[in-house]
């Protein structure tokens, strides 16, 4: 899949955690997720966690990690910012 | 209303708290300091006979009309160049003035036709006045000797005509285009009896560098320079004060009328944001509010295949009700929304997004202001707490250095651009930050100290390097950022870091190390510096990035919480900032609050009597990728032409053919409505009744110049929909829907009809705190508190020039025409943009073998469209323009999916594409697929 066919959620998670690199990884996974919580309509998110679940490779690693913290199991709270 | 006359006190206010007394005819009257004679006449109640002088231009002593006697004094001084003294006693009705008067007038008159009665200025001509008011009875030169009257006219312009034969050289329109529109295009040409007023070099007024403003119309004291409607329909005989509807600048307007028929928009004195200036557009491209290609009647169809079929409103209401619930039995309650549009009133956007939230069920609103500015209304919050500018536009005449980052104010809001460009004439520093020319850089009396000529796509590096100059060299304005805001250190430290430098981004921008320091330096030492910003800013994949970028700056240096300063938005639309006030946003409740927010989503659920989801809605882009993998199926779209308006062509169109039921509301079949099943005939702003803000924050009152011509305002159509889909949603009047706002929304609690009928407008907060609105924001605090810091890094965007897309497409708009073009291009103001054109440097154009005016492709990686194209060097080399007011052209047919990180704010700005010699047969031509719409 080239770099403009990925998923919408994929690319614009992956845009998102580009901006939250000169974060520590754990700080940025956190504000990424507070983001995309904040933001993004939850059919969006949900594709984010099956997308991340079934190919995590197309992730960015702090994409990934935001996702893991927005999941269920996650600790991501829907408090804004 | 009768016809408003407002009093023209002859000579600009003064300002300043020093007075001085004196008597006029025996009146007493005190005046500040530096007023003219003949104004404080005016305010004492006399009158003083003037040709030359009104009260929007500096005195110019030409017409010798206003002469009056002084006690104490020699001569007959000119009441209009003469300052008041402290004791002085001045004397306007003498028979020495009388017989001076006559004579003046007796010679004016000898060489002007004495048409009177036939003249299209019969009643609203102040030389036919003044005849009257100097007790004019004869004139004794006969018109044998040498005059003016076969002088031939100008009708060249398509809104006005230019009859030099009726000229009186008082050079109003003169002094009107330099000090009002500052645009200098007029001149008096000749000496002496030779005098003439000049567009240009001799030249038609439309070959002239005439911007058609109108200043000089409504400046010309007689029938010189008319309006065509006037000629044609005759003098109005009554105003409606109302509110343009084109771009955020929200320029007050009387509406003269004659009978039901509007004959001219003339702009209001007293309106806050303009101040009696207007544009072209404004003052003059008003008919496409009864062009013929209107539609007044609802249509349905089953499916976009088929005929549009004429219905009444209940059928269309209904069509539109029962389909939106039948969506939502088959695919869930989130599988339908809304889009609001910044053309439309508060009220207006209001109940659509009320709509949405209450009858829809789900948060899936979003507004047009989504692909223009929502990257400022989160990076404004992430810094000051709220999304709006922080000036008024009156803020600019205290500014010392004021910086324009992509932003073309002469062309998108010229009015402010006027404004702009008077303090730069008084000597106010410019920085244009611009990978353009554009016309500030240099016109006439302004230069640019400045221009940061940066490649597309590097706002971020050039504001960071800005902040990394400011700081390392110790410019920061440090009690400031101790006092009122937060998280400075961290900023600091990240922003002084080598990778900011401007020797590090000179290579990532473009811009040279030395000048941006110049640059940093004088911004950071100016005493007053102001931001001004435009799409140039938000229209980037790091949009919300640079916009916190710019308040970095602004708090680094001081430079927020008083005249002269700032950050501001300029907003592309007449409504943007109104309809984000309004919750257009699916995230946010009216006043920005956040749907999670429990406390503020219990305020509304009270007062609209339904539970609210918690959960953000589909922004805009978001709704077309749904549209494609199906779970979003229904969409009613309020004024706004996305098949033209939003990027990637292809995808938006797609994504209309895959719902089941489109339904726009608008006033032409627009792009959009050829994929729609349902068409509601909309309003234009001669028939709203409600409310604009603009970008200073200011609401502004629309009243109804005439009644809806489709039989129903556009707010109770929506209201109905709600109705019919079970929602009850009833209101009699839009004030009762302001009251509403008002009661749910902290910062409009002090707004209604009744308070802006009163005071004129009002810019909000408008409560308890500020009864009477806020002119400038984070006075002594911001509305988060503290104002903070946040770090932007710069992340290139992933759009790149390649072997095969070499250039780098940025589109903008122009003067005569207004986004999508569906208002301008019917009206005259084809004249000037026929059609969209490529702006391309002739290096650029060189290499390809294109000559100026050849038809060219353009393409890009999604797709391709054919236009003329135009040698600039106003480009720098690499990078092309067009403009996106024609749907034949499509210019986003090319523009990608590329968007802000933060917002999905498309990447306008930035698009690789690669520009050819058009030969026949060589590309689709998104020209023939579309429909071309000429002016009536």
């Amino acid at each position: 899949m080239g770099a403009h066919e990925e998923s919408p959620q994929t690319r614009m998670a992956n845009e998102i955690a580009v901006q939250f690199r000169h974060q520590p990884a754990d700080k940025a996974a956190t504000a990424i997720a507070a983001h995309i919580r904040q933001f993004w309509d939850p059919r969006m998110r949900a594709d984010l966690l099956h997308r991340a679940a079934t190919a995590p490779a197309s992730f960015d690693p702090l994409a990934l990690a935001a996702a893991r913290l927005l999941s269920p199991a996650g600790r991501e709270s829907p408090a804004t910012r | 209303m009768s016809l408003l006359k407002e009093p023209d006190l002859g000579t600009p206010a003064k300002a300043g708290p020093a007075t001085v007394s004196l008597e006029v005819d025996g009146l007493p009257v005190t005046v500040p300091e530096g007023t003219s004679v003949m104004r404080a006449a005016a305010l004492s109640g006399v009158e003083i006979p003037k040709l030359c002088a009104t009260d929007n231009l500096e005195p110019f002593g030409s017409c010798r009309l206003c002469l009056v006697e002084i006690d104490g004094r020699k001569g007959t001084p000119a009441s209009c160049t003469t300052p008041v003294a402290e004791g002085m006693k001045v004397h306007t009705q003498t028979s020495r003035l009388e017989k001076l008067r006559q004579g003046v007038m007796e010679l004016y008159i000898s060489d002007h036709p004495l048409d009177c009665l036939t003249c299209a200025a019969n009643g609203d001509c102040e030389l036919q006045d003044m005849s009257g008011a100097v007790g004019l009875r004869q004139v004794r030169y006969g018109y044998e000797g040498e005059n003016h009257l076969d002088q031939p006219k100008d009708t060249s312009n398509p809104y006005f005509d230019f009859d030099p034969s009726k000229c009186i050289a008082c050079s109003r329109c003169v002094r009107a285009c330099g000090e009002v529109q500052g645009t200098f295009a007029l001149t008096i040409e000749g000496r002496g009896f030779e005098s003439k007023v000049s567009a240009g070099a001799g030249e038609l007024f439309m070959d002239s560098e005439c911007v058609s403003c109108g200043a000089c119309v409504q400046a010309c004291p007689t029938a010189t320079l008319e309006e065509r409607t006037v000629v044609d329909l005759g003098m109005p005989s009554r105003s409606v004060l109302t509110t343009c509807a084109y771009c955020g600048v929200g320029c007050s307007f009387k509406a003269e009328l004659r009978g039901d028929e509007l004959v001219r928009m003339v702009p209001y004195k007293d309106g806050g944001a303009n101040e009696g200036h207007s544009c072209v557009k404004g003052r003059f491209a008003f008919g496409y509010a009864t062009h013929p290609d209107r539609v007044l009647s609802p249509m349905v169809r089953e499916s976009i295949d088929d005929e549009w079929r004429e219905v009444d409103w209940d059928t269309a209401i209904g069509y539109v009700a029962e389909k939106m619930r039948e969506v939502q039995a088959r695919h869930g309650v989130g599988a339908i929304g809304g889009i609001t549009s910044s053309r439309c009133t508060d009220e207006e956007v209001y109940v659509v997004q009320k709509m949405v939230r209450a009858a829809f069920g789900n948060n899936n609103v979003d507004t047009c202001a989504r692909v223009c500015h929502s990257p400022t209304g989160y990076g404004l919050k992430q810094t000051f707490g709220t999304s709006a500018g922080t000036q008024d536009f009156r803020s600019v005449a205290k500014a010392d250095v004021i910086v324009v980052i992509g932003a073309n104010p002469t062309d998108a809001h010229p009015v402010f651009a006027s404004r702009m460009k008077r303090r730069l004439r008084e000597g106010a520093q410019l920085i244009v930050i611009d990978p353009r020319r554009i016309d500030l850089v240099r016109s006439p009396h302004v230069e640019a100290a400045h221009h940061l000529r940066l490649a597309p796509g590097t706002n971020v590096a050039v504001v960071n390097a800005f902040a990394h100059v400011i700081v390392t060299e110790g410019l920061a304005d440090r009690s400031f950022v101790d006092e009122r805001c937060e998280e400075y250190d961290e900023w600091a430290a990240f922003i002084a870091g080598p990778e900011n430098s401007p020797e590090a981004t000179e290579e990532i921008s473009g811009v040279p190390a030395a000048q941006l320091r110049a640059a940093a330096r004088l911004y950071a030492s100016a005493g007053n510096a102001a931001i001004y910003y435009g799409l140039g800013v938000t229209e980037h994949s790091q949009g919300s990035t640079m916009v916190i970028g710019m308040a970095n700056l602004a708090m680094a240096t001081g430079n927020i919480g008083r005249d002269g300063v700032g950050v501001n938005p300029l907003r592309g639309q007449n409504n943007v900032q109104g309809s984000c006030d309004m919750g257009s946003f699916p995230h946010e409740l009216p006043g920005y609050r956040h749907i999670a927010d429990d406390a503020v989503r219990s305020v509304f659920e009270d007062v609209w009597g339904r539970e609210l989801l918690a959960e953000p809605g589909l922004r805009i882009p978001n709704m077309f990728d749904a549209a494609i993998d199906g779970s979003f199926r229904a969409l009613f779209v309020q004024g706004e032409d996305i098949a033209q308006s939003d990027p990637n062509t292809k995808h938006v169109t797609a994504a209309l053919r895959a719902m089941d039921l489109v339904v726009v509301q608008d006033l032409f079949i627009n792009e959009t409505a050829r994929f729609a099943h349902v068409f509601l005939p909309g309003t234009s702003f001669l028939e709203k009744d409600g409310t604009f803000i603009n970008a200073e924050r200011r609401i502004n009152r629309v009243r109804p110049v005439m009644a809806p011509k489709t039989g129903k305002h556009e707010w109770e159509i929506v209201c109905e929909i709600a109705q019919a889909m079970g929602y009850p949603m009833e209101y009699s009047h839009p004030r009762e829907i302001m009251a509403e706002i008002a009661a749910l929304t902290p910062t409009f609690a002090g707004v209604s009809f009744e308070k802006l009928d009163e005071l004129g407008s009002v810019q909000w907060p408008c409560n308890d705190n500020a009864p009477e609105g806020t002119p400038i924001m984070h006075v002594d605090g911001f509305v988060r508190g503290k104002g903070r810091f946040v770090p932007t890094p710069f992340v290139p965007t992933r759009e790149r020039s390649t072997r095969r897309f070499p250039l780098i497409l940025t589109t903008g708009r122009i003067l005569s025409q207004y986004n999508v073009g569906a208002q301008t291009r019917r009206t005259g103001n084809v004249a000037w943009h026929p059609e969209d054109v490529l702006e391309i440097h002739p290096h650029d154009a060189e290499v390809r073998g294109i000559a100026d005016g050849d038809r060219v492709t353009l393409s890009s990686r999604v797709g391709e469209t054919s236009l003329h194209a135009v040698l600039s060097d106003r480009m720098p080399v690499g990078v092309v323009y067009t403009t996106f007011h024609h749907p034949v052209t499509g210019a986003n047919v090319v523009t990608t999916e590329n968007s802000d990180w933060a917002t999905n704010c498309p990447e306008y700005k930035v698009t690789a594409v690669q520009v050819g010699l058009k030969t026949a047969g060589a590309a689709v031509d998104h020209a023939e697929q579309a429909v071309p719409v000429l002016a009536d």
